[in-house]
């Protein structure tokens, strides 16, 4: 039957269009109307997506017939590629099993949706008919004219009289992507609010009440490795990272003598109990120190290393008493050992200055 | 083959896309025949282009497709929103405005 109706309009080639053209419409013209009634008629959704697919192929090769090359491709890279395989994904997401209700919602509907698309193509198919009858179609554009022809042309027009819908297009294409983005945000991604019921409950059921003491914390310097000190003058040992807690000094002289280029440590440190401090620039023969005393490193007490007999209880002051770090240290304080060697200890006078 | 069969076979899918656009109830579907009545009349444009001898009328189907590409991208968002919130794509379903 197609091939008879194309070997008749094969006879009309001269009047109008070549017979290869006749033959491609005869061919994918009844295709195109079969996919679209597939489509229609399909009752799984999946089905009407791959019947549209193959409709939209077909019309894109009917533009190539047309002369309409750039039109054509784009038809199937953007309909046949993206839109239909859009379509799929989102059959895919969105119930691809609910089929459709055989319910007639109003009584009548479809005959009369029926009735009226009859209708209309045959009044369309009608007027058309009477009206472009003996249509000759120009003669195709040359390529190579001023003019172009073809996708040359139709980027000529783009850019030249159609230059600002085609901008207006870029606004459209940004605005619908923000669009799809807002209205496809299912606001999941983010945490659950925890209710402040929840938080204190949280907090009592767990291993310490209260919040942890930050480094720093009455101490004299806000290093991480300065450890807080609680308020009889102990060091929390909450506050230390555990990594430096159970790193020996003597493993970090190395380090710090690249940093700093001094081996001596800071002389206002702080250095947890458990760390038995050794070689830290202690002078052999430096002067033990009395346990009351110590803790004036942390204050930067006036010469707390230096001389025995001056320091007094000025560390204390902060450190809450006398029984300070230094205690819990088990002598050989880091920084008054490098205090106490130090030839420009700072005189009393001095170290109130700063 | 004249133009006139192109313009036929137009005005026969468009018809058959406005009779999908009123009996189907899966939004989805419904939404596939709108794009093919677009379809149809992208094919009417190019046609027309052709029977002027111009590229004037490639341009209206160029615009067309991106302004229906844009279309697709919301439209289906739109339907996505809507089947989460109602766990449904039929159109029937979404009748919240009647009650």
């Amino acid at each position: 039957m197609v091939l008879a109706d194309a070997a008749v309009l094969a006879q009309q080639a001269p009047t109008g269009a070549s017979s290869g053209e006749a033959v491609v419409f005869w061919v994918l013209g009844p295709l195109a109307v079969l996919g679209a009634l597939g489509m229609v008629f399909a009752r799984s959704a999946v089905h009407s997506a791959l019947w549209l697919a193959l409709t939209m192929l077909s019309i894109g090769v009917l533009y190539l017939a047309q002369n309409a090359q750039f039109l054509g491709f784009t038809q199937i890279i953007v309909y046949t590629g993206a839109v239909m395989m859009l379509f799929l994904f989102v059959l895919m997401m969105v119930g691809r099993d609910a089929s459709d209700s055989v319910v007639e919602v109003l009584r009548g509907q479809r005959l009369a949706a029926g009735l009226l698309g009859i209708g209309f193509a045959g009044l369309m198919a009608a007027g058309l008919g009477r009206a472009l009858v003996n249509v000759r179609p120009a003669p195709p554009l040359d390529p190579w004219s001023p003019q172009g022809g073809g996708a040359g042309g139709l980027g000529r027009l783009i850019f030249t009289d159609y230059l600002f819908p085609f901008e207006l297009t870029s606004v459209l294409l940004i605005t619908a992507a923000i669009g799809a983005m807002v209205l496809s945000y299912n606001g999941r991604g983010q945490p659950e609010r925890r209710t402040q019921r929840e938080q204190v409950r949280e907090r009592l059921l767990g291993r310490r009440v209260s919040p942890l003491p930050g480094p720093g914390v009455f101490a004299t310097s806000d290093s991480v490795a300065t450890p807080a000190l609680l308020p009889d003058g102990s060091v929390a040992p909450e506050s230390m990272a555990e990594i430096l807690d159970s790193t020996p000094a003597a493993d970090l002289d190395e380090d710090r003598a690249r940093v700093v280029g001094d081996p001596e440590p800071p002389t206002r440190a702080l250095v947890g109990r458990r760390i038995p401090i050794q070689g830290l620039g202690v002078e052999p023969g430096a002067v033990p120190h009395q346990p009351g005393r110590n803790g004036g490193s942390d204050h930067g007490g006036p010469d707390s290393g230096g001389s025995e007999n001056d320091g007094s209880e000025s560390g204390g002051v902060r450190n809450g008493g006398p029984q300070n770090g230094g205690v819990r240290n088990g002598g050989a304080h880091t920084s008054n050992g490098g205090r106490g060697n130090g030839s420009a200890a700072p005189s009393p006078s001095e170290e109130v200055k700063r | 083959m004249t133009p006139t069969h192109y313009l036929l076979l137009s005005a026969l899918l468009f018809s058959i896309g406005a009779v999908g656009v009123l009996v189907r109830r899966n939004a989805i579907v419904v939404f596939m025949c709108v794009e093919l009545m677009l379809n149809a009349v992208n094919l009417t444009l190019v046609t027309f282009a052709r029977v002027q001898g111009s590229v004037q009328g490639q341009v209206m189907a160029f615009f067309v497709m991106v302004v229906a590409a844009a279309e697709v991208v919301v439209g289906l968002a739109v339907i996505m929103s809507i089947f989460r919130t109602r766990r449904s794509t039929s159109v029937d379903d979404a009748n919240l405005l009647k009650h």
